[in-house]
């Protein structure tokens, strides 16, 4: 079935199976390995995207139910100031070891920061409850997150 | 088995209609239980139908005294809207992570009827209707009719779940706990639902209701009766016992990896003491 959507500010279209998984689609039909599958069972959020500006983990996600909306995923993001400053903070703050769960909380913060520009320590978790890291402290990417807030402090509130 | 993505309701009543189709809402159960191997298409039993956009399928309203929660709208939704009883809200706040939240829908949580699916404690104490629509028309069931044990629900095959609604109780204390393992993502160990009213002194309403601890949630009309219309300064230590041991025998759970039974069980009681001694 084709299906049309936007994708990173693009509108596509394009041949899949309505029941296969967003995460296949995007990193075999386009090409956007920065969408990681970990547990391919939504606890990991290694391959989260922005579903018209709401944070999904895309290995729970059908291809049909895409249909007219609007994904970004990581490749999309870092073309932006906001990814910068997430990035910068989060290396900055020691919370990126192996970089596997990297896109996946990028994704989650941004989510964050664009409703919550001031977020405190709870919310900071409730946000990236969906991301698993194997390799660093959860403090290390809350003190990122802080950081990032802080630097981008006009941005998020544009 | 290609699936099919219907543009209107009447159209996904009619296909429904024709043969048997698996209604898929946000996925976030179906995906994971039909997943095979990485960028192998999830292989679904029957065709799947997708639901999830259909704008009649979404959305929260209220008519009357009544609340309206339509199937497929996404549990973020529900934490967000402020007509939301506060009971459902916290259990849909304590739901897996805001990733799932998100495409997750109540729908989905009650056609599922998962002994630990978390919507349902609070649909009890809700005393919430379950409206299924098919082309032969309109069923309303009480949510307790319509859960039929793990996994099984009293819907047709024709049918869908269209929406969820109640009637917007009053109430003065409320208490909702889940005891999970990890915050998000642990499916319930257990989960306790309440309401009650308490106007001069006298306890005009209390329902309570369990999740996980027995093959589906713990309601039990009966006991509640014997609490309301008590006086709160009558809700003492040897009431409190006779109400545990009451609800005792409905308390029987499997005893599965996520916990024991006994520990399910004395949990359970004491969340049912905490609830009494705080009216
Ligand atoms: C990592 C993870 C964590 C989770 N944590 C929790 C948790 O803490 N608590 C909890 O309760 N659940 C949890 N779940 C389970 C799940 O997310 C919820 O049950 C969710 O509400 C399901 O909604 P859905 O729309 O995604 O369901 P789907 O997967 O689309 O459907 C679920 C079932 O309902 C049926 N269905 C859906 N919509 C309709 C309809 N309108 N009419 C008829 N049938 C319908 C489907 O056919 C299917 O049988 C978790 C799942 C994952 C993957
Ligand atoms: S791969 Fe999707 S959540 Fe782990
Ligand atoms: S940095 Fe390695 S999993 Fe997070």
């Amino acid at each position: 079935m084709k299906v049309r959507f936007k994708l990173n500010g693009e509108e596509v279209e394009v041949e899949a199976n309505p029941a296969s998984r967003l995460l296949d689609v995007l990193r075999e039909k386009f090409g956007l390995i920065g969408v990681k599958e970990g547990c391919g069972e939504g606890e990991c959020g290694a391959c989260a995207v922005l579903l018209d500006g709401r944070v999904v983990h895309s290995c729970l996600v059908p291809f049909a139910n895409v249909m007219g909306k609007e994904i970004i995923t990581i490749e999309g993001l870092r073309k932006t100031e906001e990814y910068r400053i997430i990035e910068e903070s989060l290396l900055d703050a020691g919370s990126v070891q192996c970089g596997f769960c990297t896109p996946g909380f990028v994704i989650s913060i941004y989510a964050l920061l664009k409703n919550n520009p001031n977020p405190e320590d709870k919310e900071i978790r409730e946000a990236i409850s969906g991301n698993l890291c194997r390799c660093t402290g959860y403090q290390m990417i809350i003190d990122g997150v802080k950081l990032a807030a802080k630097r981008g402090e006009k941005l998020w509130k544009a | 088995m290609e699936g099919v993505i219907p543009k209107t309701l009447n159209e996904a009543l009619s296909l429904m209609a024709s043969k048997n189709y698996i209604p898929v809402a946000g996925g976030t159960d179906l995906m994971v239980r039909y997943k095979r191997w990485k960028n192998l298409t999830p292989s679904f039993p029957a065709a799947p139908l997708f639901i999830a956009n259909l704008p009649e399928l979404r959305g929260i309203y209220r008519e009357d005294d009544e609340l309206i929660i339509k199937a497929a709208t996404p549990l973020s939704d529900i934490e967000g809207h402020s007509d939301i009883p506060v009971v459902l809200k916290e259990a849909v706040r304590l739901m897996a992570s805001p990733g799932i939240r998100n495409i997750g829908t109540i729908g989905g949580n009650v056609g599922n009827a998962s002994p630990a699916g978390d919507t349902l404690p609070p649909l009890y104490v809700l005393d919430a209707n379950v409206v299924l629509l098919s082309e032969k028309g309109k069923r309303t069931l009480r949510i307790y009719e319509f859960i039929k044990g793990p996994g099984k629900n009293d819907r047709r095959e024709d049918e869908i779940i269209y929406e969820i609604r109640f009637k917007v109780p009053e109430y003065t204390h409320y208490f909702y706990r889940k005891v999970g393992t990890r915050k998000a993502n642990a499916l319930s160990k257990l989960s306790f639902a309440g309401i009650a009213k308490v106007e001069n002194g006298i306890i005009e309403d209390f329902r309570i209701s369990l999740g996980a601890v027995a093959p589906f949630p713990v309601r039990v009309i009966e006991i509640e009766r014997k609490v309301v219309g008590k006086k709160t300064e009558e809700i003492d230590g040897q009431f409190i016992d006779s109400i545990k041991k009451d609800y005792e025998p409905y308390i029987r759970p499997i005893d599965d990896q996520r916990s024991t039974a006994y520990y399910r069980k004395k949990t359970s009681l004491r969340l049912i003491e905490s609830f009494l001694r705080a009216l």
